[in-house]
């Protein structure tokens, strides 16, 4: 699914190139449940934007089922976006001023599917994720675990190849925070891939695999969920 | 179709900023067209009215100290002769107080003339009869009233038969002309027509000095013309005396005045084009501000696959639907006051649809002038810049 190699991605800070990704290579199968995790500033943030095609790498090979990013343009990029990645976010990031339904057809209509097939398909990813009753509410109106809820019914409406979840229990208190992983983890029994970005550990364990990101670099490598879960009790 | 319904829900979000954008097209459109309509309504009650005068019209006056050659008996046998002048007919004016009665008045325009000077001046009767051949050759002392002299003199529009005094002499009234109203000539409704005749000598004024023409139709007016100069060049060459004449083409005067009231047409609607103008520029302030606003908006519409495309076309159809439903609104405000504001304020305006499409048009252009540079500035956004943004 993700293929990466060599990727570099860096920033000028002073006058002085700072290395955001160094050399980066990882390597995601489909159906796979991966977590990154790194501190803040490790550029992990940097890694999941590149994975979403929402910013190019400066050098180095990534493919996404198959395809080849390098030479994207931003049409092309957004397509991708549109078709293959579901995202959901820290923040949310749903349109405060529409319904949860209508944030949930907006991928639908960039992907030009007809209004009756829309509603029908946002609907039933809103009862999926158990906002059946809060269709016609406003972000405004709902709860943060119900908006993050929202957020992954927009994440699933157009089947995607990856989920992409950036911090996703980041702002909701650990209760909703475990209704959403175990959200995650049935998504990922369904046979969804899944990359989850975090910086919490506990979050982390509930992946199949780790991957640990230091100063920009891919530190730990583990392939095996058991030898992660080891790994950060011995941290602990 | 989607971008429409996109655009409204923006546009409905923002009530309040959306009709202050709206405002500044809506004056724009109101003041080009109601300025236009004011301008064209001004030029047509200007044309009828010289249209009113006729525009087969030729005034020609004569400037000959003495021994004028030109004669009634020479203007009936070159009217005779010619195919295209209708009438032809002297006038003598003055001006002095009339009385019927213990009634004054002294605004009256006295004017002394021939038969055949209603049919030039395009006048009908209300009551009785205009001079005829007889009152001239007999200089019989009747007269033909305005409306205004016949009111001020007798009380009522009908005052055939009556009589009034001027310089001592009785007079029969034996008709009234229908109303006439103001023109730029300024014959008005307080005429006093008596025979020709009779003008030479009260006027104390021999001789024909100015006498006017009516071509058969407003189409042969420039072959009447050349004819009427014929004649008066014949006659001013076998003349001892030296002297000139002048004459006044109505319809050449027509172009002129056509050709200066469109020019202030023109100028109302250029001024109201700098007001619509502004407006535009209200239109791109607010797109910018909104931009700014929504940046995470597209942020996150572009991250869930909205292309650049998408984003200029969102914005840009919310620039358009702005100015628009602005213009539309303007164009309905005109209408209404061409239609019931005119009356009440007692002006003519010609509601012009061409210049309300003109209108609709350079509003709608507007939009996309103004729109289109915040619009392009916010498909431009990056996307992980953008949902960034707080």
């Amino acid at each position: 699914m993700i293929y990466m190699n060599n990727i570099i991605k860096q920033y000028k800070l002073g006058g002085e190139s700072i290395y955001a990704l160094d050399h980066v290579s990882l390597h995601v199968g489909e159906g796979e449940y991966v977590a990154i995790i790194g501190p803040s500033g490790s550029g992990k943030s940097t890694l999941m934007n590149i994975i979403g095609c929402l910013d190019t790498a400066d050098s180095g090979e990534y493919q996404l089922a198959g395809k080849k990013i390098g030479s994207y343009s931003s049409r092309q990029l957004a397509r991708l976006r549109n078709r293959h990645i579901g995202f959901i976010f820290q923040g949310f990031h749903l349109l405060q001023k529409l319904t949860a339904l209508e944030n949930v057809e907006l991928p639908l209509i960039y992907q030009k599917v007809g209004r009756r097939e829309r509603r029908k398909r946002a609907k039933a990813a809103l009862e999926k994720v158990g906002l059946g009753q809060r269709m016609g509410h406003k972000p405004t109106e709902l709860s943060g675990g119900q908006q993050q809820r929202c957020a992954i019914a927009r994440a699933l409406v157009t089947r995607p190849k990856l989920i992409l979840a950036d911090e996703p229990t980041g702002n909701l208190d650990s209760r909703t925070g475990q209704e959403i992983m175990a959200m995650l983890d049935e998504l990922h029994a369904a046979g969804n891939t899944i990359v989850l970005i975090t910086h919490d550990s506990d979050v982390a364990a509930r992946a199949d695999r780790l991957i640990r990101i230091v100063d920009g670099r891919v530190h730990e490598h583990t392939s095996s969920a058991s030898a992660d879960k080891a790994a950060l009790a011995k941290e602990a | 179709m989607e971008s429409m319904s996109m655009a409204f829900k923006a546009i409905l979000s923002n009530k309040m900023r959306s009709f202050l954008t709206m405002l500044g097209i809506v004056i724009g459109v109101v003041s080009i067209v109601v300025l236009t309509a004011i301008g064209q309504g001004t030029n047509a009650a200007v044309v009828s009215n010289i249209e009113g005068m006729g525009t087969n019209l030729l005034s020609v006056s004569v400037n000959v100290r003495r021994n004028n050659p030109v004669t009634l008996k020479g203007l009936r046998q070159m009217t005779m002769s010619s195919e295209t002048i209708a009438h032809v007919a002297p006038v003598l004016t003055s001006s002095g107080t009339v009385k019927a009665g213990l009634t004054q008045y002294e605004d009256g325009s006295l004017i002394a003339t021939t038969p055949g000077y209603d049919k030039i001046r395009n006048w009908s009767l209300r009551y009785g009869r205009f001079l005829a051949e007889p009152d001239h050759d007999n200089r019989s002392f009747v007269a033909v009233l305005g409306q205004e002299a016949a009111v001020e003199l007798f009380g009522s529009v009908n005052a055939v038969g009556c009589t009034f005094t001027y310089q001592g002499y009785t007079f029969t009234v034996v008709g009234v002309l229908d109303e006439i109203g103001n023109s730029v000539s300024g014959s008005g409704d307080n005429l006093i027509v008596i025979p020709f005749s009779l003008g030479e000598r009260l006027f104390r004024s021999k001789g024909i000095s100015s006498f006017y023409v009516s071509a058969t139709g407003s189409d042969t007016i420039d072959l009447a013309q050349s004819e009427v100069e014929a004649y008066m060049e014949k006659l001013m060459s076998q003349s001892t005396t030296s002297g000139s004449y002048r004459i006044n083409n109505q319809s050449a005067m027509l172009e002129a005045l056509n050709e200066s009231t469109s020019q202030l047409t023109l100028m109302l609607a250029g001024i109201a084009a700098i007001s619509l103008l502004v407006g535009g520029i209200g239109i791109m302030n607010i797109m910018l501000v909104s931009v700014s606003e929504r940046t995470r908006e597209i942020g996150i519409r572009k991250a869930i696959g909205a292309t650049r495309g998408n984003i200029l076309s969102q914005f840009l159809i919310e620039a358009l639907t702005v100015s628009l439903m602005g213009g539309l609104i303007g164009l309905g405000l005109s209408w209404a006051a061409c239609k019931f504001l005119a009356p009440v304020i007692g002006m003519t305006m010609v509601f012009s649809p061409s210049v309300a499409l003109l209108a609709i048009g350079f509003s709608v252009f507007i939009g996309v002038v103004f729109g289109l540079y915040p619009a392009a500035k916010a498909s431009g956004l990056k996307p992980i810049e953008a949902l960034r943004h707080e």
